[in-house]
């Protein structure tokens, strides 16, 4: 057995791990993994009846067709010749993951114009270059933009200043 | 006739209307509507120009803002972006040879041989010639063709809406490049993720995980912007930046006379193919860019000249993708059914305004139907302006380099995804769906489907479920000889399927898609 197609064989696997783990979820885990732990581990929904469906119904015949097709893809790669897979570039994806992560998780706590220059480094870094001038130029720019639009202009809720003072001087 | 001329006319009013509104704390009168057209179209073309960002990407960070705006104001400006891009994509093909937007790949083809003929003038003029021109007839075809088929859809009942969406959903993965296998499976992924969130019928949570900001579902808003946003920041990263603008050379804005005499046959063909394709559930414009060109190489007595910069080779697709981006309003303002993935987040739109899109919006909300429509007349006409006299000003934009561009991006779509409910846990979502969205196509599977179907999911649960309850379980309910419309559109669904999967056929779709990229 070879894999003609790279693309394919994995994205074959994505969906039927897809599929099936919609399946799992919406029935719970089966009767005999229950007795092997000793609990139910995942309770699922009520499959209902053609009439009347209940939230299983749905996600179940779904998630079937899903992991079916991802077979189809699967065993098709092993027959019909493909592309391989790209190579994935772990830096971008990591550092822009990370800083709209920063962003979100920084928000409350320090206000909006520390999470934007925090997301403004972070995501920089990820980028070709990284010059510090230039990155913290912008950052003042993008930081005092955002105030200015979103919080004055569009009034959205969000704090300015970090928690810990008291008075913020942009209200 | 008369009645459309009429409704137009209650269109134009609303569009031109004079309102007070609050900017900045002042009271002032102003006629909003035509303002939002205006910002819609400048932020079209801004982001149509620059390489990078789609206009999927920018509505989504742009409707957590929208909440504020009239339902009418809303609208209107999001729909200038959309057929915005349209003109702006063409004027960075034709100068750098990139698509800045995927609908106006073909247009590289020709219109950078022009450029580099010294040319660029004439092909961004006839660009702009051609859209101007689609725009306005496929305005007046969605103002002709939207109110018989909103009447018809009004008669729709559960059982025909489900054969609808499968029909829809069918048709927008079998016109979709790529595999067939893989773009289905990638609509019923998405039809899965939309079912995340409290089941309206029964109440039970599903697939939350216990986390408690998943009570309402996943947004769609975060799907999209991390499936498209995030993996097109990502994707434009793993590229060295290197371009070649022509700026000094545009030169001249005006066509010859000999260029005007051979655009006008490729503009008219152009337009009608365009304006077919846009209605099609799963067209719009990209697709209609792709159907004009190679039509027009086929039948034009200059097709030795394709490649070489033809003006043909400009002229049709650019006027094609314009009245596709048009009509593909069609399905959403009648049916409420999204045919790509902006009409989509169109339909968000709406129900972020509390509209519930389908064919009562026309007759329960006139002025926002038609003002709508005739919005869309005014903004062609306003993009001729903004983009021929001030292509100087764009051009510049392209010298941008993208190490400043996708900071901001960034920081625009976590501010608006961090608005929709004022928690962290949206972001981590959208980063979430970035990496999905990378892996996805690192394997081949294209996002817009999964939008799609992400939208959709729910509303088909609920008409299977409406359809099934009133035929008393009875399956065959869908294609029985009783419901003749819902039996049509789901043959009409299983033929294309049939025919798409035809080895001859399949193989001619892969040559078409593999010739033009």
């Amino acid at each position: 057995m070879k894999i003609k197609s790279q693309q394919d064989w994995w994205a074959g696997l994505m969906f039927i791990a897809f599929g099936i783990f919609f399946i799992v979820v919406a029935l719970g885990t089966p009767e005999f993994f229950d007795k092997m732990v000793g609990s139910r581990l995942i309770p699922g929904y009520q499959m209902g009846s053609s009439v009347r469906m209940g939230p299983a119904y749905f996600p179940v015949v779904l998630g079937g067709i899903l992991a079916a097709l991802g077979l189809l893809v699967l065993l098709d790669s092993l027959v019909e010749d493909g592309e391989p897979v790209a190579k994935f570039h772990f830096r971008p994806l990591l550092w822009i993951g990370l800083s709209s992560l920063a962003f979100a998780y920084l928000l409350k706590p320090l206000g909006l114009v520390l999470a934007s220059v925090a997301l403004v480094f972070i995501s920089a870094y990820g980028g070709h270059e990284f010059k510090w001038k230039e990155v913290t130029i912008m950052s003042v720019i993008l930081a005092a933009f955002s105030v200015l639009v979103f919080v004055k202009g569009l009034s959205l809720p969000f704090p300015v200043c970090p928690d810990f003072i008291e008075v913020c001087p942009i209200r | 006739m008369e009645g459309i001329f009429g409704n137009l006319a209650i269109g134009f009013i609303e569009v031109f209307k004079l309102q007070s509104v609050t900017v900045a704390g002042m009271a002032m009168t102003l006629p909003f509507n035509i303002l939002m057209c205006l910002i819609g179209c400048l932020l079209g073309t801004l982001i149509g120009v620059l390489p990078g960002i789609g206009p999927v990407a920018t509505i989504a960070m742009l409707l957590p803002v929208t909440f504020n705006l009239s339902p009418i104001a809303a609208l209107i400006m999001l729909a200038g972006i959309y057929y915005g891009a349209q003109y702006g994509g063409s004027t960075t093909a034709i100068l750098v040879n990139l698509p800045g937007e995927s609908s106006s790949v073909v247009t590289c083809l020709d219109g950078y041989q022009m450029a580099r003929q010294g040319r660029a003038g004439p092909a961004l003029a006839t660009a702009a010639i051609g859209s101007f021109f689609a725009g306005c007839v496929s305005t007046l075809v969605v103002a002709m063709f939207a109110p018989p088929l909103a009447e018809v859809a009004l008669k729709f009942g559960p059982a025909e809406y489900f054969s609808l969406m499968v029909l829809g959903l069918v048709a927008a993965v079998v016109l979709a490049s790529g595999s067939l296998i893989k773009a289905i499976a990638m609509v019923i992924l998405g039809l899965l993720l939309g079912l995340v969130g409290t089941d309206v019928n029964s109440g039970v949570l599903r697939f939350a995980f216990g986390i408690s900001e998943l009570a309402d579902g996943i947004g769609f808003v975060t799907v999209a912007m991390g499936m498209f946003g995030i993996c097109e920041i990502i994707a434009n990263l793993e590229q060295k930046e290197h371009r070649e603008v022509f700026t000094s050379k545009v030169g001249s804005l005006m066509p010859t006379r000999e260029d005007f005499r051979r655009m006008i046959a490729p503009v008219l063909r152009g337009t009608v193919l365009g304006s077919c394709l846009g209605i099609l559930p799963g067209g719009g414009a990209l697709l209609a860019s792709f159907g004009a060109y190679t039509l027009e190489k086929k039948v034009s007595k200059y097709s030795h000249e394709f490649g070489k910069g033809a003006i043909e080779g400009v002229a049709a697709p650019e006027a094609a993708n314009n009245a596709g981006a048009q009509t593909s309003f069609i399905p959403l303002l009648t049916l409420g059914i999204p045919s790509n993935a902006v009409m989509a987040l169109m339909i968000g739109a709406m129900m972020i305004q509390g509209i519930a899109p389908g064919p009562q919006v026309m007759t329960e909300r006139p002025q926002l139907f038609w003002g709508m429509i005739a919005s869309m007349w005014v903004g062609n006409l306003m993009l001729v302006i903004l983009n021929l006299p001030l292509i100087g000003m764009w051009i510049k934009l392209l010298t941008v380099p993208y190490r400043y561009l996708y900071p901001s991006i960034l920081l625009f779509m976590a501010i608006g995804v961090f608005s929709i409910s004022n928690q962290p846990f949206d972001c981590f979502l959208m980063a979430l769906f970035g990496l999905l969205g990378y892996v996805c196509v690192k394997l081949g599977c294209e996002p817009a489907p999964l939008i799609l179907g992400f939208i959709l999911g729910p509303l088909m649960e609920e008409n299977l479920r409406r359809a099934m309850l009133l035929s008393r379980g009875d399956p065959w309910v869908f294609i029985s000889p009783s419901k003749p419309i819902s039996m049509g559109f789901l043959i009409a669904a299983a033929a294309l399927l049939v025919i798409i999967a035809l080895p001859a056929l399949r193989k001619k779709r892969q040559e078409v898609f593999v010739e033009e990229t």
